[in-house]
């Protein structure tokens, strides 16, 4: 019979597996030959080098003054609130929607009523947390188009977020959590370390 | 002197001519091609002025965060018929899309996308994805406020996917914000990456399309009826004859390109937002991002859903959902006729319906939630009381109900009796 005759020859479970094996195998190597590439789309360390902590200086801030400073290429904001301001993020616990920053959107230290290590100082990551845009500061003088119970904060431009001035989002708005707060540290009394505290230290 | 050169060509490569055969001078189309089909033709022509124009574009174009905005200025001022290339390449990319929105309206509209051209239905999907890429990693190349804050918008979709969404936005990135990274990779994505999807594509969508044959505005398949030659009664060659319809259209379509091209090539900010011609600020946004027109109904859905356990990630489902559902229409449309033409009313009211929510998402999602004002009252149920939003849910709702109602709206129509031949009424 001729050897290349197909009619009535089974398989030769030798080959077939060999092809089975052949393919898992170059299979295998395709997948491992994508790993440089996958990998080569993470951070450079040339950009994670970029994310390393920057030191302010908020001696300049006079109160009710927001100051907005830069790390890792997003708006840091840094708020000098006055006692009012304090009153009116006290006065909107009713009307956000997490009060009492249950979502860890902060540092331990921060998760209080003020969002802040000291209540007079609030640093915030000034991007919001629907899609990324940067939030505009609102006066509380602004009633008129914020509404008659604003006591002052931030509105997202993009897609209309509100939120008070502790960072906490208003009921209603499409953003779902507040602000975050940044890792930061007191350098001295008017010197902010943000990127990096005292848990973050070690790391 | 030519005869001999082809016969020369010929015996050393039969391919060329028997290609040219099969999918020109021999592949018999309807003959009842109407105003619809001009599309598809058109589709292809905005490709290649995109591929040329963008060609040119890169020749001046500089991928790099601190001089992209300026290399495109340059393009603009100083790079002789730099402007026109400019400007052609961005009317381009709006023309692309109203084309391609045409021509998968005409699919609906009779039925293109029914057993046996599923395929091709798919293909045509992937095409429109691929497309979207396109355009979005071809947004952020000007370095403007718009590309800038709207690649910030889309990449942060990502950012919402539950555990893995802030890594996966990080390594669509390659850094912690939209940065140098993010435009080198994205130029890399525009100019070599997509494009050849994109052309592979094309090809399969029209291989695809010429094995079973084209349909037609009665939905008819001419194959069953053959002349005594065995080609289709109702069917003629695609070349000489649509050849030349297609280059009418094609006319006509130029003319009103040029219209554009040369009186509003921004379009009253609908195909170039003004603010892209401010550089790209990370430390302030815009006061209204709105994406460019031909995202605008999808980014309304995004708004329209609202943020449920402390996540945005059910608005991004809906969104991608919105565009994903169109793959399986096929088998959602159980009508057993193709055209509009033989269908009954249920399917003609929920198409005029989706069209209306479409182009109002569409128009919602240029403006602000609050453009048309407030609801003057308050309810426990009202968690906005911008009406706009409301106006948008409603859409949406609408939207959604037109895909998934369609096995039960189309498979109970009262259907007219479908012909055996192709007509010529309008």
């Amino acid at each position: 019979m001729n050897e290349h005759d197909k009619s009535d020859r089974k398989p030769n479970k030798t080959r077939r597996n060999l092809v089975v094996a052949t393919s898992v195998v170059g299979g295998a190597a395709t997948v491992g030959a994508a790993v440089p590439f996958v990998a080569s789309l993470w951070p450079s360390e040339r950009a994670r080098a970029a994310g390393a902590p920057v030191e302010i200086d908020i001696s300049k801030l006079v109160p009710g003054e927001l100051g907005i400073f830069e790390w890792r290429g997003k708006p840091v904001w840094v708020l000098k609130r006055t006692p009012e301001m304090l009153q009116g993020v006290k006065a909107d616990d009713p009307v956000v929607s997490d009060p009492k920053s249950e979502v860890p959107q902060q540092p331990a230290y921060a998760k209080n009523e003020y969002r802040s290590i000291k209540p007079e100082v609030l640093v915030l990551i000034g991007v919001c947390t629907h899609l990324g845009c940067s939030p505009k500061e609102k006066p509380a003088a602004d009633k008129a188009e914020m509404g008659a119970d604003w006591h002052g904060g931030f509105y997202c431009p993009c897609h209309g977020s509100k939120f008070d001035l502790a960072g906490r989002v208003i009921k209603g708005s499409p953003a779902p959590i507040n602000l975050e707060v940044p890792p930061y540290t007191y350098l001295s009394d008017t010197t902010l370390l943000i990127g990096e505290d005292e848990k973050t230290k070690g790391a | 002197m030519i005869a001999g050169l082809w016969k020369w060509i010929d015996t050393r490569m039969p391919t060329l001519g028997s290609e040219w055969r099969k999918h020109a001078a021999e592949y018999y189309a309807p003959k009842n091609f109407n105003f619809w089909y001009f599309f598809g033709s058109l589709a292809l022509l905005v490709l290649v002025v995109q591929i040329v124009s963008g060609i040119f574009l890169t020749m001046n174009y500089k991928p790099d965060a601190s001089l992209a905005f300026g290399s495109v200025e340059y393009i603009m001022r100083d790079v002789p018929g730099g402007w026109i290339i400019r400007y052609i390449h961005s009317t381009g990319a709006s023309a692309f899309f109203i084309v391609v929105y045409l021509h998968m309206f005409r699919a609906l509209l009779y039925g293109s996308h029914k057993e046996p051209r599923e395929l091709v239905w798919i293909f045509g999907m992937l095409i429109y994805l691929t497309l979207m890429g396109e355009a979005f990693f071809g947004y952020l190349l000007p370095w403007g406020q718009m590309s800038y804050w709207g690649a910030q918008v889309i990449v942060n979709l990502f950012g919402a996917v539950p555990f893995i969404g802030p890594d996966l936005a990080l390594w669509i990135r390659g850094d912690y914000v939209i940065s140098d990274a993010t435009l080198n990779r994205f130029f890399a994505m525009h100019v070599i990456a997509l494009p050849l999807v994109l052309l592979g594509l094309v090809v399969a969508h029209l291989l695809a399309l010429h094995d079973v044959g084209s349909n037609n505005p009665d939905g008819v398949d001419i194959k069953k009826v053959k002349g005594p030659d065995g080609h289709p009664l109702d069917g003629i060659p695609f070349h000489p004859y649509y050849t030349v319809k297609d280059l009418a259209g094609a006319v006509v379509f130029l003319a009103i390109f040029c219209f554009v091209l040369f009186f509003t090539p921004e379009m009253g900010g609908y195909f170039l937002e003004s603010n892209n011609f401010i550089p790209a600020d990370p430390l302030k946004t815009p006061p209204h991002i709105a994406p460019v027109w031909y995202f605008t109904p999808y980014y309304s859905i995004l708004r329209a859903v609202p943020p449920l356990f402390h996540s945005q990630f059910p608005g991004v489902v809906a969104m991608g959902v919105a565009v994903v559902i169109f793959f399986l229409l096929p088998w959602l449309d159980r009508s057993p006729v193709k055209s509009i033409r033989y269908r009954g009313s249920y399917f003609k009211t929920a198409l005029a319906l989706f069209v209306v929510v479409f182009v109002v998402l569409g128009y919602l999602g240029t403006e602000p939630t609050t453009v048309w004002g407030q609801f003057g009252f308050d309810a426990f149920f009202l968690d906005t009381r911008d009406v706009a939003t409301w106006v948008a849910r409603l859409c949406t709702v609408v939207y959604f109900l037109f895909f998934f109602l369609m096995p039960w709206y189309t498979a109970r129509d009262k259907v007219k009796p479908v012909p055996e031949r192709v007509s010529y009424h309008a």
